[in-house]
């Protein structure tokens, strides 16, 4: 069960640069490892993460097993209009994962 | 933006003709898989180093979690703003950490997150801004234990 | 020093020069082998770099708080044959939570010996709730150590020592302070007597459980005081006691009694 904690601004001034930070639980298996019979541990990692306000994509990335576990990332965007900021998490294994934040901008 | 070819792609066309062509990757990126890595999103575009700050501890308490941060320079308007940022490493076991694609929506040009560094070793972060120029900036990291290549 | 033949004066010295040398490694190891003083004790919070520190401070950034939100969501959820939820019984956690992981380990009157938070949300799991037993440093029971720990938050630790208590607290500081494993050395040898020097590129710190449960950048997750003590005793090649243990209960309760009046940090990040 993935837990995800999104910080936006409930309220900004139109215009005004807002930051969120996107943290969310995941393993980030890197493909690296091995077990103790020395079989590879397959990777496991979260690929990508899309930030879209009010349906418009604003900010995008592509992770790679570098990424620390439990995945955080921290972006700005200018706050327009009042709405939702919905961030989506993809990865291996069918991983996908979708929170959003309310802002009013006023 | 015309995409570049990946890697893949070429040997993969190559592998048609040549079925016994084996690659054999490196157990861990080199200088020269790191420059190899950044010309795949760069192509043979000129790379100049400035306008971009790369944030890293010097000196990490633990290669597992290391907080990173890179911002550019740029008003952000829809004339001159900041398209993408990619971060690589010279001695992870692969040189690729992140590729972010943003625009003039942004505000800021400036992304945070925690990445993983194996070893003590230079990481580099580089910018791609509408008018099609490269920037770049890199910084060197201690680190006192490794990350990536623990055991289960 | 008294006028006499020079041979006589040079063996006097001599003398006098051992007897104060001897003097001072007792008077050292007198010192040396007592607690660290209240007023010197600090949080490993302190020995740790600024980028760590900004990372456990800011509330939208601390990975810990990811199972702190899970174990709300199981603190509210009805489980095992009783259908209960924690919340049935205890309400908010915010109110009726507040306090309690700086308190523990505390007595249990039905066992007749301290138990840890841990111990305690167990038995409440299969003695209330009728629920099958959660794992030990599974993801289930960090969640609701975790959500039960941040309710302390700032509230200073302290443990409640009465009769009953006393001979568990003794028995935890015998095991603080006797030398153990292979590498033959005791905890307060490094957190006592050596915090603040470096050993293998990190500082030592003074070991006050202040808090716990944490997310630990080695372990890429949160995790729980006795996992902590059972990585010191396997990295001295001691004994590493089984989850629950009363060797560990007791280390805990002494730990806790060590560190009391420093407030409560959890859910921590350490290195």
């Amino acid at each position: 069960m993935a837990r995800a904690m999104v910080s936006v601004p409930a309220r900004a001034r139109r215009g005004e640069i807002i930051e969120v930070k996107a943290l969310i639980s995941h393993v980030m298996e890197t493909g690296h490892r091995r077990r103790q019979d020395g079989s590879v541990i397959p990777r496991d990692i979260i690929r990508r993460f899309v930030c879209t306000y009010n349906g418009t994509e604003v900010f995008r990335a592509e992770l790679h097993p570098a990424i620390a576990a439990n995945p955080f990332i921290a972006f700005s965007t200018i706050a327009l209009e009042s709405g939702t900021l919905a961030l989506h998490w993809t990865g291996d294994n069918g991983f996908s994962v979708t929170e959003s934040a309310a802002i009013v901008v006023e | 933006m015309s995409r570049r070819l990946s890697r893949r792609e070429v040997l993969r066309a190559a592998g048609a003709g040549l079925a016994s062509l084996v690659v054999v990757r490196p157990a861990r990126a080199t200088p020269d898989t790191m420059q190899e890595a950044i010309r795949q999103v760069v192509g043979p575009a000129r790379i100049t180093p400035g306008r971009v700050t790369l944030e890293l501890p010097p000196l990490v308490e633990n290669g597992n979690v290391v907080p990173l941060a890179v911002s550019v320079e740029s008003p952000m308007t829809e004339a001159d703003h900041v398209r993408g940022i990619h971060v690589f490493t010279e001695r992870n076991p692969r040189p690729e950490v992140l590729g972010v694609r943003l625009g003039p929506r942004a505000g800021r040009a400036r992304v945070a997150t925690r990445v993983r560094l194996a070893n003590t070793q230079s990481v580099v972060a580089i910018a791609e801004l509408s008018d099609g120029s490269w920037w770049s900036a890199s910084a060197d990291v201690v680190v006192t234990l490794a990350a990536c290549l623990e055991e289960a | 020093m008294a006028p006499g033949p020079p041979g006589a004066c040079r063996a006097w010295t001599r003398r006098w020069r051992l007897g104060v040398a001897l003097g001072a490694l007792a008077l050292a190891s007198t010192v040396a082998a007592g607690e660290i003083p209240l007023a010197q004790r600090r949080s490993g919070y302190d020995f740790m770099s600024p980028q760590t520190r900004a990372m456990q401070d800011d509330d939208t950034a601390n990975p810990g708080l990811l199972w702190v939100l899970e174990g709300e969501a199981l603190w509210r959820r009805k489980a095992g044959a009783a259908g209960r939820a924690c919340a049935d019984c205890h309400g908010a956690a915010g109110t009726s939570m507040m306090g309690v992981a700086a308190r523990h380990p505390a007595f249990d009157a039905t066992r007749g010996r301290p138990v840890s938070l841990e111990q305690r949300i167990r038995t409440c799991r299969t003695d209330r709730q009728q629920a099958p037993p959660l794992a030990w440093e599974g993801r289930d029971l960090l969640a609701l150590t975790a959500y039960v720990a941040r309710q302390s938050r700032g509230v200073p630790i302290q443990p409640v020592i009465d009769a009953r208590v006393q001979p568990f607290l003794q028995s935890g500081r015998a095991f603080f302070e006797r030398r153990q494993g292979q590498l033959n050395l005791a905890c307060s040898q490094c957190h006592d007597d050596n915090w603040g020097r470096r050993l293998a590129g990190n500082v030592v710190p003074q070991a006050h459980p202040t808090g716990y449960p944490l997310y630990r950048l080695e372990w890429q997750s949160l995790g729980s005081l006795q996992r902590r003590l059972r990585n010191c005793l396997v990295g001295i090649r001691a004994e590493p006691y089984d989850y629950g243990a009363p060797e560990l209960v007791e280390l805990e309760l002494y730990l806790m009694w060590r560190a009391r009046g420093m407030p409560m940090e959890a859910p921590a990040v350490r290195p």
